[in-house]
């Protein structure tokens, strides 16, 4: 199959949107196959487990704010799956799935929602504040906007050591209006940081419309402000994500420089627990129209239509994702809350330099 | 020793800072190619090149969170705003970031940052580009705080700051800038979190910081002809405030002054006269009393700007009252 090469910084998105799945009649190539096997599961695993999330919310095991990110799991996913295991990632409050994409531990994110002492951060953030510093995976942030200025940042250093990893940013699509974002971006493509910014536009900042937020609705436009490539990806479709996301990845790697992205995507859940799925905002007749896109569905009826996978075996991936759960939350509701001690610790870091 | 000027010793402790260790950076607007807005940086560019000597676009959001980003990942990263006035735009990176990322992310990302710039008023500024911080930022835990009135403390509280592994904000002054004071060549650091007695006295204690020091200094010669003897505490760092240095003075004279450039609701001074009052209850002769700016915006008219400042006169009315001679 010819990919026809574009100049990004003219890219409408066309050709980035309009490539399909893998030839379902070639004969796959194992690893590829395994490949989407293994996209298959991340995303099914961060299903799973975020519907345990509603669940442990509804039990006032996990508090304060919760979002989900179901319906989007094909943007972290096949974003992170472009990634180096040097490289950075940097996000938004909506972090549980990206989080378990970039392979941080079922057990160590529950046992944060839940607020216990294995939590990923020892029961210090909660949901919006997952980090792992084992896996570069630099936070979950609850500021709108404010976390693009420091994966900014994060791009300068690794250019300023001579690195060549990449910071992939995440942010939502409400996010464009902010001016972090517009400070952040016109640094990087001024200074050319390897940096690739990815918008997942679920349509909504909260409850409000993009139509009824931005001046401009494509989104990936706002990158022609400051001459910075970029494309518009299928977020419901693993693959595109990563075919597109490696793009960028590359250009950022090998060129230094930066690109935007916006990620065509819908959210399934409400904007947090406490929003209903559909209702003041948006119509139930929308979202069904959405739900017919699920991510984990296209990705697995491609598969089976291939031949690349049975139902016996999806079967058996679910019952094991679900197991995993069952026992990160058992690990979780097992684990003790986080000692009074800690209340006063890691306010200051004792200086040894 | 030599006697130099504020600004060359805040310069001198970026270049040895920057000779010392290849991860520190400096990062703001006109750092670079214009030397500096008050030539802090001068020859910086020429000596260390544009990756670590950095002009930004005037998006003070914007630089603060690449320092804080490049923080997390082992930069240490010097942010200079032109004024701290500039830097409120970036608080959201200071405060919810930087002052927040070890906490929340359970310390595994600390946060090896300064920001600094010159703080509170110059002359006939007005409103906008004369306001004094550091009771705002001395609110956050997870902050450091210093305000160093000389140019020794200058250089060696920089230093300290920049050899930190959390963030420092460091306060200068437009009006210290060309102040002068012996700074040894040699390498040497002032400990952050120590107040330093500038000079002493028995009859009545002054505590103050940064640019107030001066204030402070000459109302007490200005006492001392009167036969009043004060104790000048300089507090150097507001947080972690040095809490046994000013015990010690008030302890020593019964009664005390509490002297800032900022507004009185809430301020540093309201922070000091509580340590006073629980730990030095029964010592006291007398109220202890508050100097600082008119609780008003600051205005441009030049009468009106003297009178809404803390200034010699207003400081030894205060020390007279703690005294019962007025």
């Amino acid at each position: 199959m010819a990919k026809k090469k574009s100049d990004p910084r003219n890219n409408n998105g066309a050709t980035a949107t309009a490539t399909p799945a893998a030839g379902a009649a070639a004969v796959a190539d194992p690893a590829e196959v395994q490949l989407r096997r293994d996209l298959l599961r991340s995303m099914l695993l961060q299903r799973r487990f975020e519907e345990r999330c509603a669940e442990a919310y509804a039990l006032g095991k996990i508090g304060g704010f919760c979002h989900l990110y179901i319906g989007q799991e094909a943007c972290g996913t096949g974003a992170i799956s472009a990634l180096r295991a040097d490289d950075y990632v940097i996000t938004t409050y909506r972090d549980h799935g990206q989080a378990l994409a970039r392979g941080m531990s079922p057990r160590s994110i529950m046992a944060e929602l839940f607020g216990r002492a294995d939590g990923c951060v020892g029961g210090k953030g909660g949901s919006m504040h997952l980090f792992d510093s084992n896996v570069n995976f630099l936070g979950g942030h609850g500021i709108v906007g404010g976390h693009i200025p420091i994966g900014t940042g994060v791009g300068f250093a690794i250019k300023y050591r001579g690195g060549d990893q990449v910071c992939l940013c995440f942010m939502g699509e409400a996010a464009v209006n902010n001016g972090a974002f517009h400070e952040a971006l016109n640094m990087a493509a001024l200074w050319k940081l390897p940096v690739v910014y990815i918008i997942e536009n679920n349509r909504y900042g909260m409850g409000t419309a993009l139509e009824r937020a931005s001046a401009i609705n494509d989104i990936a436009e706002r990158a022609c402000a400051y001459n910075m490539p970029r494309a518009v990806l299928d977020g419901q479709d693993v693959l595109a994500v990563r075919r597109g996301v490696q793009e960028a990845v590359e250009r950022a790697r090998t060129e230094s420089v930066p690109t935007l992205l916006e990620v065509r995507t819908y959210r399934f859940m409400g904007h947090s627990m406490s929003d209903a799925v559909s209702g003041t905002y948006r119509t139930k007749a929308e979202l069904e129209e959405y739900l017919k896109r699920d991510p984990i569905t296209l990705l697995r009826t491609n598969m089976q239509d291939a031949g690349e996978i049975t139902d016996e075996e999806v079967s058996k991936m679910d019952e094991e994702l679900k197991a995993i759960v069952q026992d990160a939350w058992d690990f979780a509701d097992a684990s003790p809350e986080p000692p009074l001690e800690a209340l006063y610790e890691d306010v200051y870091v004792e200086t040894t330099t | 020793m030599p006697v130099i000027t504020y600004r060359d010793a805040l310069n001198q402790a970026h270049r040895e800072e920057m000779q010392r260790d290849d991860r520190v950076f400096l990062m703001g607007e006109e750092v670079a190619v214009y030397q500096g807005a008050y030539k802090v940086s001068k020859g910086l560019l020429q000596e260390f090149g544009e990756m670590r000597v950095v002009d930004t676009p005037i998006t003070e959001l914007g630089f603060a969170g690449v320092g804080v980003g490049a923080a997390m990942v082992g930069l240490r990263p010097v942010i200079e705003f032109m004024t701290w006035n500039f830097a409120l735009l970036a608080l959201d990176q200071v405060v919810n970031a930087a002052a927040k990322m070890l906490y929340m992310s359970g310390g595994q990302y600390k946060m090896p940052i300064v920001f600094r710039g010159p703080n509170g008023a110059a002359l006939q500024l007005s409103a906008q580009h004369s306001q004094a911080w550091e009771s705002w930022l001395a609110h956050i835990p997870g902050l450091k705080v210093v305000a160093p009135g000389t140019p020794y403390d200058a250089k060696g509280l920089l230093k300290s700051a920049i050899r930190d592994d959390n963030p420092v904000i460091v306060l200068e002054g437009e009006m210290l800038y060309n102040t002068k004071g012996e700074v040894p060549d040699e390498d040497y650091v002032v400990p952050i979190g120590k107040a330093e007695v500038k000079r002493e006295g028995d009859h009545c204690t002054i505590v103050t910081h940064g640019k107030m020091i001066l204030v402070a200094l000459r109302a007490a010669e200005e006492l001392e002809k009167q036969g009043i003897r004060v104790d000048v505490v300089d507090l150097r760092t507001i947080r972690p405030m040095d809490v046994e240095a000013i015990t010690a003075s008030v302890r020593k004279t019964n009664r005390a002054v509490v002297l800032e450039e900022g507004w009185e609701v809430c301020g540093v001074g309201a922070q000091v006269v509580d340590y006073i009052q629980r730990e030095c209850f029964d010592d006291l002769d007398a109220p202890v009393v508050r100097v600082h700016q008119a609780d008003v915006p600051m205005p441009y008219a030049k009468n009106l700007e003297r009178a809404a400042k803390p200034d010699a006169a207003k400081t030894i009315a205060a020390v007279k009252k703690v005294m019962y001679l007025e």
